[in-house]
């Protein structure tokens, strides 16, 4: 799709010039679905008819002289937890299957205001609960560079819709690695914020302390545009940080001479794909050639993230996922005996087996005589994670290692064992336990699967973050390649 | 501690989940394969750790008491399962 490999401000400038419409962009949207969604099944619900109508307007505003926004006129795929009025959001579960929302979610509404046009919405986990799209209750997505491989996840179809050149760039959320993870695996760029950067309001709670919405792009400096867009505090997310939003764009300046970056041992140890640790090794020495330092760090508490992290969010899930009833909206059973029976059933009908565990290891640990035991420890654990991250943000900018500890598997590989499927997110756990922001970007490949190279920066310091990963892509040409499809 | 089949049952009925014979079978060995993994973290002393519930500062955000306009019952009622008279329609609560 060599018209989705245009920088933004190419795309800007022939619409600008009259050499391409939004319609002609939207239109190589859909006719890129209509070639490649029968071997990626990237998305649940396509906006065909609004995404037309809206692509007219947005041309007429063009040739009028009207005002552009930020992304005017670029082909936008959303996460389908992200709630969109009047367009269908499932969280590819079935228990929402008919659910449509009465209300934008912040993000997609800034989207739009942004002049971004909505293509559809995306395949994922159901309720963002997994790694490998395998737990849509819809179908699972398939990995562009193989498609007997999982894209990652959860925001799979996310990435596997950027990567196919389906859309020009989409929104994830992630909670324990869902935007990071995902992007490596497909060999594109994904962004996690800082914790409070994006709102979060519309977006379908899964563990609320943790997650964040992010964009996933196929180069840093379109990251660092849609970021722009949809950054900012919001008075419906009562945990929406009031800070000031930069110009992130500005930050892309090239120079990375002086950073000092820490490598924590912990991300490059036992466990890691050789070929991954090679990748990083290789694009440290790039930032060695353009003037950065590192060094080799420790973040100690590493090895209890994974069993922290799935006691808190799974806790914070079986809370969140109480308001799933079948009374207000949702698929509710057929035939209760009583109200109760009516909870229970449309519940068990409606969530799939992953959701249910979760459900119930949350409920678990925050039952009374374990509350103390695994959710209050858990907690009392994020707080040395965090002060793992502290300590070396005192002396290093970033923290630089591998977004996941191999290249993507093949579909089926890991189902039957969750344990195993969650120490997939080792290296993109703690950061978010952490509340930093994460990129990861294309560093090379292995057997043909993309490799993902993670930068963390200090919360809110998002620019440091791009201007190195932004770096690093200049001199590399790893986010170039393209899956053959 | 290990979860036994009573637990997964109790906990289900907590989470007003209704599983069957095999979910239940299943549960009982993954959740202990999990929390026997999570065990690891009694390895640490957190005798003096304040625990992290959120990593902003921000506590208690408030708004002004001001009124605003509700939203429309047609739209709140418009992914109703079943509705009666402008109101979402349950079983009976009391039999």
């Amino acid at each position: 799709m060599a018209l989705f490999d245009l920088r933004l401000q190419e795309v800007h400038n022939k619409l600008n010039n009259k050499e391409l419409s939004v319609t002609e962009l939207v239109d190589a949207s859909y006719a890129r679905i209509k070639e490649t969604e029968p071997a990626i099944k990237a998305f649940l619900t396509l906006n065909e008819d609004n995404a037309r109508t809206e692509a007219h307007a947005l041309d007429k505003r063009l040739g009028d002289g009207g005002e552009h926004g930020l992304l005017f006129g670029l082909p936008a795929g959303i996460k389908d937890n992200i709630v969109t009025e009047g367009l269908l959001t499932t969280c590819a579960s079935q228990f929402l299957s008919n659910y449509n929302p009465i209300y934008s979610a912040t993000s997609a509404r800034k989207l739009k205001e942004a002049d971004a046009v909505t293509i559809g919405k995306l395949n994922m986990d159901e309720f963002a609960m997994g790694g490998s799209n395998e737990n849509s209750s819809f179908y699972p997505t398939r990995n562009p560079w193989n498609t007997e491989y999982v894209p990652g996840g959860s925001s799979g179809g996310s990435a596997a819709s950027v990567a196919a050149g389906q859309v020009y760039f989409s929104l994830g959320s992630d909670t324990g690695g869902s935007i990071r993870q995902p992007a490596a695996y497909c060999g594109i760029v994904g962004l996690k914020p800082t914790y409070g950067l994006v709102s979060r309001f519309g977006l379908v709670a899964f563990a609320s302390s943790l997650d964040q919405i992010g964009p996933l792009t196929k180069n840093v400096e379109d990251a660092a545009y849609v970021l722009q867009a949809i950054a900012g505090y919001d008075a419906s997310d009562s945990t929406s940080a009031n800070v000031e939003i930069p110009d992130y764009t500005a930050a892309l300046t090239g120079d990375v001479k002086g950073l000092r970056i820490g490598v924590p041992k912990e991300y490059l140890g036992a466990g890691i794909d050789p070929r991954v640790k090679e990748a990083v090794m290789n694009a440290l020495k790039v930032y060695e050639s353009l003037g950065a330092t590192w060094e080799e760090v420790s973040l100690p508490h590493t090895d209890y993230a994974i069993a922290t992290y799935y006691l808190l969010a799974s806790s914070e899930a079986s809370s969140n996922l109480a308001r799933f009833d079948g009374v207000r909206y949702g698929v509710r059973a057929d035939n209760p005996d009583n109200l109760i029976d009516l909870y229970r059933k449309s519940r068990s009908q409606g969530f799939g087996p992953e959701v249910k565990r979760r459900i119930m290891l949350g409920t678990y640990a925050l039952s009374s005589g374990y509350y103390d035991a695994y959710y209050l420890k858990a907690q009392k654990v994020r707080t040395l994670i965090k002060q793992d991250f502290d300590n070396v943000f005192n002396q290093y900018d970033l923290i630089i290692g591998p977004t996941a500890p191999t290249p993507a598997f093949r579909i089926g590989e890991q189902i039957g064992d969750p344990l195993t499927m969650y120490l997939n997110d080792i290296c993109t756990i703690p950061v978010s336990l952490a509340g930093v922001p994460a990129i990861s970007v294309p560093c090379g490949t292995a057997d043909g699967l993309p490799i993902g190279l993670q930068i963390i920066g200090k919360a809110f310091d998002e620019s440091t973050v791009l201007r190195a990963a932004h770096a690093f892509e200049a001199h590399t040409d790893h986010h170039k390649l393209r899956p053959q499809l | 501690m290990s979860i036994t089949l009573k637990d997964v049952e109790h906990v289900a009925n907590l989470a007003r989940l209704e599983l069957t014979d095999a979910e239940k079978a299943q549960f009982t060995d993954q959740l202990n394969a999990i929390l026997k993994y999570a065990e690891k973290l009694n390895e640490l002393d957190t005798e003096n750790v304040e625990p992290t519930s959120h990593v902003l500062p921000i506590t208690n955000v408030m708004r002004d008491d001001v009124r605003k306009e509700s939203l429309p019952i047609e739209k709140v009622l418009l992914n109703a399962p079943d509705e009666e008279d402008g109101q979402i329609k349950v079983p009976a609560v009391l039999e």
